[in-house]
């Protein structure tokens, strides 16, 4: 973990967001500090409406900072910059397009060819359990395969940094564990920088190699935790002590903070 | 359970058709009403049979200036739908003259467009379109617009470029609208080639219609009607065929909301 401290890969420093709104001004993030490593998977962690969306809006290029100003790999980001994967809490996919055509719509998009990137979309598939549905619409699929189809969209150009917006909020707890298994290997593979956010302690822990912790809005860091539980991580991470105390820890944060009440 | 359905659904119209129609026929033959005022629907199918090719010549150019317009209300008005979404000024300049013009009577125009363009289709052709684009416009430029806003920060994610967003996320989401949109346009444009031929020339089922009147010739103006009413509803069933041919994904899951 002490080489990768040494590239930043995203630096975030001092970033607030307030959106105008027609009941007035809204902050939604206040001077958020963080720097993400080159390879380092990082969770941020916190109450909903906190600003997590946001502050991975402005990492993305989405929207700009109202304060501060947000780095990927050392330049400024004004618009989205390149080799970016991103997932969001609803996979996004186009009805009319069949899983196939939906992956592959990440190379249209950046203007690449189509037939140059067919192969990896079908491997990326297959890779997923998908391999027997690439001709099928979104509708025919269940949400976990869904998010599946659209995490290999995601990863179709090799993005270096991949985005997760509550990527697996919407799926029923087996999916979910399957899937968070499945990220974990991606992660080690590729040694993609990822940024994943969520609201499940248990998640973050499991998955990261560090966890930022935010304040209720306006949001902001208010703990960095580093996660040093050997990977792979299997399941049954979940169940050992050190697991434990990383999760009590971070619920006592919480308690403390006034988003969770009553016994930690 | 869609298809059988929809099956069910057609028949069950044709059921009830029929049996107004006997109802007609018994109620003519019972109060005997003079023929000038109400004539019987097997009279009327007589004289259908008697002049096919009359009545086929004028339906087919009718047919025509009404296809004519409605296909130019398509491409004009998905032109100006995509115009609108693009520019705010676009915007405003459309809906500006979209609002002028349906505040108009559009049978208060056609002497203007008989005075502009004659007395052939292209006058028929011009009143078609206005009265049909509206919707098109309307309907597309609201498809246009109501896309997943999340589907658009995906594709700013990976740099696209707006045609990419128009050609591949904006105007697929449109088609449901589109369809939507020709639906209405497609009677739209019936009316407003009728009505052309109401104001001048020689040639359509309005023209038919007009003149059977002129000579108290009841009978033709009902054959007419019918004439008109299939070509309406055949224009419009098409429109639906094509839609489950061209939208299944969205047929699809409105035959699952409705279930
Ligand atoms: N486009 C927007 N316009 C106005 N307010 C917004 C917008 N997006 C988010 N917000 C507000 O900013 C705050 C943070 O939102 P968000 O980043 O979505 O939080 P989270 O993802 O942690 O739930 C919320 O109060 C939300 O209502
Ligand atoms: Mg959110």
């Amino acid at each position: 973990m002490t080489d990768l401290a040494v590239t930043p890969c995203i630096t975030i420093e001092g970033a607030s967001k307030i959106y105008g709104s027609a009941g007035g001004p809204i902050r939604a993030l206040d001077s958020v500090d963080l720097v993400v490593a080159d390879g380092e998977f990082v969770a941020l962690l916190g109450p909903s409406g906190c600003g997590k969306s946001t502050l991975l809006r402005l990492i993305a290029g989405l929207e700009p900072p109202s304060g501060g100003a947000v780095f990927v790999r050392g330049a400024p980001v004004c618009e989205p910059p390149a080799g970016i994967g991103m997932v969001f809490q609803r996979d996004v996919l186009l009805d009319w397009r069949t899983i196939l055509d939906n992956v592959l719509l990440a190379a249209e998009f950046e203007g690449r060819s189509r037939r140059e990137l067919a192969d990896r979309a079908r491997a990326l598939l297959d890779r997923f359990g998908l391999g027997r549905f690439v001709d099928r619409h979104p509708w025919e699929l269940s949400g976990g395969m869904r998010q599946r189809a659209a995490i290999c969209r995601a990863l179709l150009c090799e993005p270096s940094i991949l985005l997760m917006d509550e990527p697996f909020g919407a799926l029923d707890a087996l999916t979910r564990d399957d899937l968070n298994l499945e990220l974990a290997r991606i992660h080690q593979e590729g040694r993609r920088t990822i940024v994943f956010v969520t609201h499940s302690i248990g998640e973050a822990v499991h998955l990261a190699d560090r966890v930022a912790v935010m304040s209720p809005s306006p949001g902001r860091v208010v703990e960095e935790i580093v996660v040093d539980l050997p990977r792979p991580r299997p399941l049954a991470v979940r169940e050992t002590p050190a697991f434990a105390a990383y999760v009590a820890h971070i619920r006592e944060l919480f308690t403390r903070l006034g988003i969770v009440r009553g016994q930690v | 359970m869609s298809a059988r359905g929809r099956g069910s659904d057609a028949l069950g119209t044709l059921v009830v058709l029929a049996a107004l129609l006997v109802a007609w026929e018994i109620a003519v033959a019972l109060f005997a009403p003079p023929p000038i005022l109400l004539p019987a629907p097997s009279a009327i199918l007589a004289e259908l049979a008697a002049e096919p090719s009359y009545f086929g010549r004028h339906a087919l150019f009718t047919l025509g200036t009404t296809l004519a317009g409605f296909a130019l209300s398509v491409v004009l008005g998905v032109a100006l739908a995509v115009a609108t979404v693009a520019s705010r000024l676009a915007d405003r300049l459309v809906t500006t003259l979209l609002v002028v013009t349906n505040s108009l009577p559009k049978v208060a125009l056609a002497p203007l467009f008989v005075i502009w363009l004659g007395t052939g289709a292209a006058p028929k052709i011009a009143i078609a379109v206005m009265l049909a684009i509206v919707s098109i416009v309307v309907d597309v430029a609201h498809g246009l617009r109501s896309v997943d806003p999340d589907a658009l920060a995906l594709a700013r994610v990976h740099r696209a470029s707006p045609w990419a967003v128009l050609w591949k996320v904006r105007f697929p989401n449109a088609l449901p609208a589109l369809f939507v949109g020709m639906k209405v346009a497609v009677s739209f444009a019936l009316v407003g080639a009728i009505v052309g031929e109401f104001v001048a020339g020689s040639m359509g089922l309005g023209h038919v219609i007009l003149v059977a009147q002129g000579q108290f010739d009841t009978v033709r103006v009902f054959a007419g009607l019918v004439v008109l009413g299939v070509l309406g509803t055949v224009l419009f069933g098409l429109l639906e065929l094509a839609e489950r041919l061209v939208l299944p994904w969205h047929v699809s899951r409105r035959s699952e909301r409705k279930a």
